[in-house]
C-alpha cells in the first residue's frame, strides 16, 4: 500500500498568445484559460496508476489562488481521492517557499497519522519553469530525490517499499531504484494521462478539500518583472491562395534547387 | 570566481557546455576578468583539458572515481561544492541541460541560495540581474541573483560557443568530495542502450514537409506524403498530430520533439506554436501553408500559401509532376 501525493500548478495555458499582467508580474490568464502542465498530469497519472496497484492512495496538493480549486477536482476526477489547497497567490511565492509549504502539508499529514511514501512533482513547471522545487523539497524532508523520469513503478522489497523509476538520460535509458520514502520529478511520455468519466467528475465534486493558509512569508521569487520577446517584423511573402498558387510554389522550389529528382 | 559545471562525452565538452564557458568568459570580462573554473565530474576524455584551455579555463576540478561511477544529482552537487570551494567562486553555473539543471538545483538547495534555470543573458552585476526564459521561451524573467553563490544554468543556444581570444594553460587538481551515504541512494542503476534514432534523416533532411491538425485526420496524409515523396523530403509533424496518434512521435518537430534545420521547410495546417517553433526556427526558408494568414507560422515565414492545404498541396504535386513531364 504506497500512499502518494502528487503537487500539480495552476498556470495560464500558453499555446496561444502570451499577454501579462499591467504589472509585470505574472502571465495573464483572463483570456487564454488556465491548466496544468503536461508533466503534471503525467505525474496525476502515475500517482493513480501506484496507488492502484498497490492498494494505496493518491492525493493531490497545490499552492494557488482560490481558483486552483479547479485543478484540484481535475485530479480527483481522474483518481486521486484527497486534495490539499494551500490558498496563496502563486506569483508571490518562489521555488524555495513553495517546497517549504509543500514539505509542511507532507509533515502535518504524517503528525495526523497520514503519512505519505511518495511525493511526485512536474519536473518543471509550465510558467516559471524553475526545474527545482521537487529537487528542494527532498532537501526539507531529507528524502532522496530521483529527477526528470517518466515511468514510475513501487515494488515491495524485503526491506521495505522502493521506487522504480526511469527516463532517458545522455547515454541511454536510465533506470533508478530508491527506498521510500522518495520525492520523484517526472517528465511527460512515460504514461498517457486518462480522460475523467462523468462518474469520476461526479465524485470529484464531493470530495472535501483540505484548506490551509501558507506556514511562512514568501521570499518571492526574486522576480524582477517578466517581458515578452521583442516581436520579430513579418516579412512573410505570399505566393497567392489555395491552389492556384501552385506554379508560384514550385517556381519557388525550382529557385531554392530542392526540385531536383 | 566563476565555476563551469562542464558535461562530457567522448568528444570531450558537449557543445552547450561550451556554451556556458563562452557565457562565463563574457561574465568574467565584465567583472574585470576574474578567473574561470570548470568542474568534470567522472572520466575525463582524452582532449579535454587542451579544449578547456582554448576556452581559458584556469584550473579544472575533476571528480572521478567510484562514487560518481553512476549518476547521482547530490553525488555531483557534492563535487561542485567541493571545486567551489577549493576555488572560492561566487558564481556557479552550468548548461541548461536536464542534468545541469538538475545538479545545480541541488548546490543551490545544499547552499540555501536560488537558482534561475535557462538563463539568456545578464544585465547589471551590482545587482546581479538575469534574463531568463520562461512559460516554455513564450516569455523572458528579469530575476536577481543577490546571493553568493549566484547559481544559474544557461539555455541551449543563448550565446555560441566561441574559445577564447587568449587560452591558458589550465591546471587539473582533483577534487575529492566526502559523499555522505545520502548523497549515492538515488543514483543510476542500470542504462539501457538509447533506442535508435528514427528521427535521423529527420533532423538533417535538407527539405521537410511538416504537417499539423490542419491534416484533418489520420487519412489527411496521403498529399503530403507524396509532396514528400516528390521532393525526397522528410515528414515533421507537430504534437497534435503524435497525441492524436495521426503520425508516430519520432516524427515530431520542436520543444519536446526533433530541432530542424532545413534549406526549406513546408509547415502545413501547424499554427506555428512557440513550443513547435523553438524546433524549425533555424531553417533557412519556411512556407507555410495555412487557412489562417494570421497563423504565426505564416507571419514568421519566409513565404506562405493561404488556403486549405487538401487543395493546395495536391495543385503543387501536380504541377510538380507537370514539369517534370510524368
Ligand atoms: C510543454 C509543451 C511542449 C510542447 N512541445 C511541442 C513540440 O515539441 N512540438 C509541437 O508541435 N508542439 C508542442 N507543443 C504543443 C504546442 O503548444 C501546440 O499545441 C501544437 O504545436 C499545435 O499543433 P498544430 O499547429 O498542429 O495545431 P493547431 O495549433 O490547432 O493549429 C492548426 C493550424 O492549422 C490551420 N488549418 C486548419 N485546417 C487547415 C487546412 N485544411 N488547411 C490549412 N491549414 C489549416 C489552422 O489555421 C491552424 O493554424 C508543446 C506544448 C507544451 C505545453
Ligand atoms: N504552486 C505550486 N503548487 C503545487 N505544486 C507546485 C507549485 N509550483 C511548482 N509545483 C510543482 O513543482 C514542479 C516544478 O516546479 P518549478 O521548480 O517551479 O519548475 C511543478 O511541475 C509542480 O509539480
Amino acid at each position: 500500500m504506497t500512499d502518494v501525493l502528487v503537487c500539480i500548478k495552476r498556470v495560464v495555458d500558453s499555446t496561444g498568445e502570451v499577454v501579462l499582467t499591467d504589472d509585470g508580474q505574472a502571465v495573464d490568464g483572463r483570456y487564454a484559460g488556465f491548466t496544468t502542465s503536461n508533466h503534471e498530469e503525467c505525474a496525476v497519472e502515475l500517482a493513480v496508476q501506484v496507488a492502484g496497484a498497490t492498494g494505496g492512495q493518491a492525493s493531490v496538493l497545490t499552492l494557488g489562488d482560490a481558483d486552483a480549486v479547479e485543478q484540484l477536482r481535475s485530479a480527483l476526477a481522474v483518481g486521486c481521492t484527497a486534495a490539499t489547497h494551500v490558498e496563496a497567490d502563486p506569483a508571490r511565492f518562489g521555488p524555495a517557499d513553495v517546497a517549504r509549504e509543500i514539505a509542511a502539508v507532507v509533515r502535518d499529514h504524517e503528525a495526523a497519522g497520514h503519512p505519505h511514501d511518495l511525493v511526485l512533482l512536474g519536473n518543471d513547471a509550465a510558467d516559471s519553469g524553475d526545474f527545482q522545487v521537487g529537487i528542494r523539497l527532498a532537501y526539507e524532508l531529507g528524502w532522496p530525490v530521483v529527477n526528470g523520469v517518466a515511468t514510475v513503478r513501487v515494488e515491495d522489497a524485503p526491506d521495505g517499499q522502493s521506487v522504480v523509476a526511469s527516463g532517458d538520460g545522455p547515454e541511454g535509458h536510465e533506470t533508478y531504484r530508491v527506498p521510500l520514502p522518495a520525492v520523484v520529478t517526472v517528465l511527460e511520455g512515460g504514461v498517457e494521462p486518462r480522460y475523467p468519466t462523468v462518474p469520476g467528475r461526479m465524485k470529484a465534486k464531493k470530495v472535501a478539500i483540505e484548506q490551509r493558509t501558507p506556514t511562512a512569508e514568501p521570499i518571492g521569487p526574486k522576480r524582477v518583472r517578466l517581458l515578452l520577446p521583442p516581436p520579430a517584423p513579418s516579412n512573410v511573402q505570399v505566393l497567392g491562395k489555395g491552389a492556384d498558387a501552385a506554379p508560384a510554389v514550385v517556381d519557388l522550389l525550382e529557385q531554392l534547387g530542392v526540385l531536383a529528382r | 570566481m566563476i565555476l563551469v559545471l562542464v558535461e562530457t562525452d567522448a568528444s570531450g565538452a558537449v557543445e552547450v557546455s561550451r556554451e556556458a564557458l563562452t557565457f562565463a568568459r563574457d561574465l568574467s570580462s565584465a567583472g574585470g576578468g576574474v578567473p574561470v573554473d570548470a568542474v568534470v565530474v567522472g572520466p575525463v576524455p582524452p582532449g579535454l583539458r587542451e579544449q578547456l584551455e582554448a576556452y581559458a579555463v584556469r584550473t579544472v576540478h575533476k571528480a572521478d572515481g567510484e562514487g560518481f561511477a553512476a549518476f547521482s544529482g547530490a553525488a555531483w552537487a557534492a563535487a561542485v561544492q567541493a571545486a567551489r570551494e577549493a576555488a572560492g567562486s561566487v558564481v556557479v553555473t552550468a548548461a541548461g541541460t536536464p542534468r545541469g539543471n538538475e545538479v545545480l538545483a541541488h548546490v543551490a538547495a545544499r547552499l540555501g541560495v536560488a537558482m534561475a534555470a535557462n538563463v539568456l543573458s545578464f544585465g547589471g552585476l551590482s545587482p546581479f540581474v538575469v534574463t531568463r526564459q520562461v512559460v516554455g521561451g513564450a516569455a523572458l524573467e528579469e530575476m536577481r541573483l543577490d546571493e553568493r553563490p549566484a547559481v544559474f544554468t544557461v539555455a541551449g543556444h543563448a550565446v555560441e560557443a566561441s574559445p577564447a581570444p587568449s587560452p591558458g594553460p589550465a591546471d587539473v587538481v582533483e577534487c575529492r568530495p566526502m559523499l555522505s551515504e545520502a548523497d549515492l541512494v538515488a543514483r543510476v542503476v542500470s542504462t539501457d542502450e538509447p533506442e535508435p534514432d528514427l528521427s535521423g534523416s529527420l533532423k538533417s533532411a535538407r527539405v521537410v514537409v511538416g504537417a499539423g491538425r490542419g491534416a484533418g485526420s489520420a487519412d489527411g496524409f496521403a498529399d503530403l506524403l507524396e509532396l514528400t515523396d516528390l521532393l525526397g523530403a522528410s515528414l515533421g509533424v507537430s504534437r497534435v498530430v503524435t497525441s492524436l496518434g495521426w503520425r508516430p512521435h519520432h516524427e515530431q518537430v520542436g520543444q519536446t520533439g526533433s530541432r530542424i534545420s532545413p534549406d526549406l521547410y513546408i509547415p502545413c495546417g501547424i499554427s506555428g506554436a512557440i513550443q513547435h517553433w523553438a524546433g524549425c526556427a533555424t531553417a533557412k526558408n519556411i512556407l507555410a501553408i495555412n487557412t489562417d494568414p494570421d497563423a504565426p507560422m505564416v507571419t514568421k515565414a519566409t513565404h506562405a500559401v493561404i488556403g486549405d492545404l487538401h487543395e493546395v498541396v495536391p495543385a503543387i504535386n501536380a504541377e510538380i509532376r507537370r514539369r517534370r513531364g510524368a
